[in-house]
């Protein structure tokens, strides 16, 4: 692992890459242009960015329309409003009809740390992976969110891209190749595996070392798109290592954990943990230190894969 | 204003409304659900546009440079279904499978299931921002089409139906027309003691947009409001279509209670009388 950087600087720099190469590329904001960093785009191309004031309801549906004429959207806003506010918008006009909308998240999890529970997003992918036709992808860091990027402007149809606001390590190299849908086994391991989804892949690496030296071989399974979900990998994963730790920033109900029970139980089932955020609203805080109190330390991570290891071998 | 049709044309578009009305009725009973008022309110507004306005082609039916109708007051399905059957969008025959199972007539306009819907409504309050989007995509794509929606008064209660006034309005629109179906009564009454709508027309005017008022059951006021609209090139235009919900069925006329049930056999008999005598006179 290298340097930190910004999720969002990455999003922002690759929009301004794909508008050079598609014109038909359209970017959305809802008044956060500037942490969003759509303002790259804005700068580059105004006339193929629209600001619409604080009407997120309206710009999603403005973004389906803008779809059925060939037009590529990007819809701009942040988690909580995005999958919330406009949620109906996004089930009634972009995902009902499988418009080719690009749905961007911005802020995701508890990364609008000091704003507080008012501004976090810990339901967002629960909300999203219910709706029919929506893919749902969660980098991990600044590189994959430019492969990311890249890959849902390639596939046509809805996706629900969430961000992270703040600075995280920089884990891939500007070669790895991002395929949506395919998990990235990142480690080799037999006695369990590690599966993580978004920025707490750091504090997994992390937590690997740990049990690596206590001789705990993990395996790491690095979930994307949650949706559709790497089934094969999941209940390979299972099959193999015959435990399995869910790692997310998100509520423990309705996101990864729930995704990989639901593999596991019309697969192989083994046993397995959730590490995330207990079915509680956080509060005001260092975004670190959130993670921290509100279940995703990496001395979570470690007693959890404990704990599921003596389950299997029981 | 100028006149812009012909009285032939005008007795054309209002036989094409009567027989819009008896083919609502007669769908509506055969599925035995759906809305009647609100389609029969529309029927002069679904004629003037399918028969005398829309730029539109049944055999390319996703011809890029269509004009667009986003039916926001998505319940008035039945009427847009028998004026897509009278332009040779969808067979005629295929009526009879409203509300069914594996029909392209959905309760509501759905755009993957039959040709001709430009946007699948039905959820309130959505259509005027579809609107602002595909006049806004027009103008992106260099493309002169013009944006029709057509919006129940009662979803007016919606908020999101002023931000995209706002929005349309800001961008300067003047590809976007919006027909207001006021027939004053939404599903559980009428619309002023549910939820106050006037002064309706100051509302639109506050927020820029060019507004009129008509009588929705003259085809030539709905003919000759749309030229006013396309006349004006500043900014976007509603047409406030003062109708009667229910109208050509008298006991349906003016009452909620035909907002969303369905007649029975004897009902139907009746309104189809009705319905026919108007023909024959």
């Amino acid at each position: 692992m290298n340097k930190d950087a910004a999720m969002r600087d990455s999003y922002g720099e690759v929009l301004v890459e794909l508008g050079e190469e598609n014109p038909d590329i359209v970017v959305l904001d809802c008044d956060v242009s500037h942490s969003t960093k759509t303002l790259f785009f804005a700068e580059r191309f105004p006339e193929r960015f629209f600001n619409f004031g604080i009407q997120e309801a309206n710009m999603m549906d403005i973004a389906a329309a803008l779809a059925t004429v060939g037009l590529v959207p990007f819809a701009n806003t942040f988690s909580f409003l995005a999958t919330l506010r406009a949620s109906e918008q996004i089930r009634t006009s972009i995902a009902y009809n499988n418009l080719n909308v690009k749905i961007v998240g911005s802020y995701g999890g508890l990364s609008d740390s000091y704003d507080g529970a008012s501004h976090q997003a810990v339901f967002d992918l629960a909300v999203m992976r219910g709706i029919p036709n929506i893919k749902v992808v969660v980098p991990s860091d600044g590189v994959e969110t430019k492969k990311a990027v890249r890959a849902i402007v390639a596939t046509p149809g809805p996706v629900y891209l969430r961000l992270c606001r703040n600075e995280v390590p920089v884990f891939f190299d500007e070669d790895y190749e991002f395929t949506l849908g395919k998990a990235n086994t990142l480690r080799e391991g037999a006695d369990l595996t590690l599966v993580v989804i978004g920025i707490l892949l750091d504090r997994t690496m992390r937590a690997l070392e740990e049990l690596e030296g206590e001789g705990i071989h993990c395996r790491v399974l690095q979930v994307h798109t949650l949706k559709p979900i790497d089934h094969q990998a999941i209940a390979k994963a299972s099959e193999e290592t015959g435990a399995l730790v869910t790692i997310e920033e998100h509520n423990i109900i309705g996101g990864l954990g729930s995704a990989v029970a639901e593999v596991l139980a019309s697969s192989k089932p083994a046993p397995m943990e959730r590490v995330g955020i207990p079915d509680k609203f956080a509060e005001s805080g260092d975004y670190h230190q959130l993670l921290d109190k509100y279940g995703m330390s990496c001395r979570d991570i470690v007693n959890a894969a404990k704990k599921v290891l003596r389950r299997k071998l029981q | 204003m100028t006149i812009s049709l012909t009285q032939e044309k005008v007795k054309e578009l209002e036989k094409i409304a009567l027989q819009i009305r008896r083919m609502v009725v007669k769908m509506v009973f055969t599925a035995q659900s759906g809305h009647l008022g609100g389609s029969l309110s529309v029927a002069e507004i679904i004629s003037v546009l399918y028969f005398s306005e829309l730029r539109i082609d049944p055999r390319n039916p996703n011809w890029p440079d269509r004009d667009r109708l986003v039916p926001s007051k998505g319940h008035c399905a039945p009427a847009i279904y028998a004026a897509l059957a009278l332009r040779g969008f969808i067979d005629p025959e295929c009526l009879t499978t409203l509300r069914q199972l594996d029909s392209i007539l959905q309760g509501h306009p759905c755009m993957t299931s039959t040709p001709g819907i430009d946007m699948s409504t039905g959820s309130l309050g959505h259509g005027l921002s579809i609107g602002v989007g595909m006049a806004l995509g027009g103008r992106l794509k260099r493309s002169n089409f013009l944006v029709y929606v057509l919006l129940g008064d009662g979803e007016l209660n919606e908020g999101q139906n002023w931000e995209a006034a706002m929005a349309a309005t800001k961008l300067s629109l003047s590809n976007l027309i919006a027909i207001v179906d006021r027939n004053r009564i939404q599903l559980d009454g009428p619309t002023e003691e549910i939820m106050p709508l006037e002064p309706l027309m100051e509302k639109w005017k506050a927020f820029n947009w060019n507004t009129i008022s008509i009588d929705g059951h003259s085809v030539e006021e709905i003919s000759d409001s749309i030229q006013w609209a396309k006349e004006n090139q500043d900014r976007p235009s509603v047409i406030i279509a003062n109708t009667i919900k229910g109208k050509g069925v008298s006991f349906m006329e003016n009452t909620h209670k035909w907002h969303g049930r369905p007649p029975t056999r004897e009902e139907y008999e009746m309104a189809i009388r009705e319905l026919e005598g108007e023909i024959d006179e």
